[in-house]
């Protein structure tokens, strides 16, 4: 049974690296390999970063909630960061150093987003009992809220400037922050050590807040701890390349799907692999293969959308 | 020993319950009886604090609130009338999340002993290796106790246990939690509709009725015509067949 699931697992392992050598290794010549490799190395590591934030994510967002066509998105981190890329350049300009410079930009949307989540889960969500959706409501209204303030902002700024802040609206791993690189990496493993450990009690969380506060586990409050985790892996990941949640409804969805099991642990591994292994072959098929003629985010936004109504086709019948 | 002082509980602005006064003994079983909508699964999720309430609880002699949640889910375990059960699991696997209070997931040989002897206690066996989404209502209900089995408290909380459950089942079950609580010197308190299994198999029966307790005492006590009567507002004719009281209600 769980020799099987090991199995997947090593494979997907095994995809990771392939994608990972072919996004680093094609194309590289004699001559070219000095300027290439160390800047193919960086994307890597964001695509790594990016991978693990989403794949967990996603999966213990859906668990938590007991849905399986929701991703962390929906509680509007993407729109506090659009609106927080808006601010800055509708304030300072675009020539302003502070949009150039990641480090202050990546700081401020951080406490931003992090501010946000606070706000909506200690305040809102109270760890009351059945104020999950209401939370996650919240999360919707401010979201299309700041939404409105960014378009807003938008319309009024330069359309140069504009140019600029359109570029923040989707993933891209083409200008990768070196700057931050270090630092997100650092946040990310920190936060998936404590989300490995804390694993097994999603196991039973799955089956519902009567049986877990039977079986010893604080539902409420473990609840709470999940959604700040999650915020910041989204926060981290979309202050590094964009807002790129959509792809998590895939890759959670797939491992659910091959893997077969309860276990989170695994389940949450599958997911980790399956994002890097999208990324890094999207992003290999953007840059290699079409030459930067399309974005890595149109790809994850076709197969995301076919596969996002197929999840809806199926989970209707139910 | 249970004790309940002064519990209250309103959902919105209507009474559930109100001032409940009562004290639970040890090493029974214990019935609760009442019509639907007496409280009784409210009370129930509240002395397992499953459900906020005015009032204090104490278990063992010590606050319910003094309890770490670990420690409470050692004391007391509760299965509750309806559950979500709609993942992937084997009926093995659900069972040993009973064991998660005293080992979270690191099983050992007593752990899988405790579980084993769980699966059989409730005739599992042949099931063992099957998903719970693929089981009938009766099936799941099994695997639920079995988990609440192994989970080993001193007091279990059974909130309709025999729901969807043929007679073979109910009984072997009634026998079983009449045999825990003998040689494991269990509490057993759960609720039944079927006042002739708390009649045959409970020492105790406490007897809800308008947001309140109304009887609450030995089984031999209260199993009588005018209490019944009282409780369920109906004509009960009871006889006695080998030393049991069977009530006959149907026509
Ligand atoms: N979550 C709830 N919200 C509002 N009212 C409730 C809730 N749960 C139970 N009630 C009400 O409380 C009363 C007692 O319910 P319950 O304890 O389930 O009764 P019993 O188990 O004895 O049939 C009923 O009138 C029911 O409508
Ligand atoms: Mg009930």
């Amino acid at each position: 049974m769980l020799k099987k699931q090991h199995k997947i697992l090593i494979i997907l392992f095994i995809l990771t690296i392939i994608s990972c050598l072919l996004f680093l290794f094609w194309g590289i010549t004699r001559n070219n390999y000095g300027y290439n490799i160390p800047r193919r190395i960086n994307k890597i590591i964001a695509f790594i970063i990016t991978g693990s934030a989403i794949g967990y994510s996603t999966i213990v967002f859906q668990t938590v909630t007991h849905n399986r066509i929701l991703t962390p998105s929906i509680i509007g981190l993407d729109s506090i960061y659009m609106f927080v890329q808006t601010l800055i350049v509708f304030f300072l300009g675009t020539g302003s150093l502070v949009m150039v410079s990641g480090s202050i930009n990546f700081l401020v949307s951080l406490v931003f987003m992090l501010g946000f989540s606070v706000i909506v889960f200690y305040i809102v969500f109270n760890g009351k009992k059945d104020k999950l959706f209401v939370t996650m409501l919240a999360g919707v209204v401010f979201g299309s809220l700041f939404g409105s303030f960014s378009t807003f902002m938008q319309v009024v700024i330069d359309p140069n400037d504009f140019l600029i802040v359109q570029d923040k609206m989707f993933a891209s791993f083409n200008n990768v922050n070196v700057s931050i690189l270090k630092i997100t990496m650092l946040i990310l493993f920190l936060s998936l050590v404590y989300g490995y450990k804390n694993c097994d009690k999603l196991d039973i969380m799955a089956l519902g807040r009567d049986i877990s506060l039977n079986l010893g586990i604080a539902y409420d409050s473990v609840i709470r701890k999940f959604m700040i985790l999650i915020c910041i892996m989204t926060a981290v990941s979309t202050a590094l390349v964009g807002p790129i949640t959509f792809l998590g409804i895939l890759t959670a969805n797939i491992s659910r799907q091959i893997l077969k099991t309860y276990k989170h642990s695994i389940m949450i591994t599958g997911a980790i692999l399956l994002s890097i292994i999208s990324i890094a072959f999207g992003q290999f098929i953007v840059e290699r293969i079409l030459t930067f003629r399309t974005t890595i985010n149109v790809i994850i936004n076709f197969i995301g959308g076919i596969y996002f109504i197929y999840l809806l086709i199926k989970e209707g019948r139910l | 020993m249970i004790e309940l002082l002064n519990i209250n509980k309103k959902y919105d602005d209507k009474d559930v319950l109100k001032n409940i006064n009562l004290s639970l003994p040890k090493g029974k079983i214990i019935s609760l009886i009442g019509a639907n909508g007496a409280g009784k699964s409210t009370l129930l999720s509240i002395i397992s604090r499953l459900t906020t309430s005015e009032g204090e609880i104490i278990i063992d002699d010590k606050n319910i609130d003094n309890y770490h949640i670990t420690e409470l889910s050692k004391k007391i375990s509760i299965l509750r009338q309806s559950n979500y059960l709609n993942i992937k699991l084997t009926v093995r696997e659900l069972i040993s999340f009973g064991r998660y209070p005293h080992s979270k997931s690191r099983l050992n040989e007593k752990d899988n002993k405790i579980i084993d002897e769980s699966i059989s206690y409730m005739n599992l066996d042949y099931l063992k290796n099957k998903y719970i989404d693929e089981l009938s209502g009766g099936e799941k209900q099994r695997a639920l106790i079995a988990m609440i089995l192994a989970q080993d408290s001193d007091y279990i909380f059974l909130d309709e246990p025999l729901n969807n459950l043929d007679m073979k089942h109910s009984v072997s079950i009634m026998k079983l939690l009449r045999k825990i609580v003998k040689e494991k010197s269990k509490t057993v308190i759960l609720v039944v509709h079927d006042i002739n299994f708390a009649s045959c198999y409970s020492d105790y029966i406490v007897a809800l009725k308008n947001t309140g307790v109304l009887y609450a005492g030995d089984a031999e006590k209260i199993i009588t015509k005018e209490k019944l009567k009282n409780i369920f507002d109906m004509d009960f004719e009871i006889e006695d067949i080998d030393g049991n009281k069977i009530c006959i209600y149907y026509t």
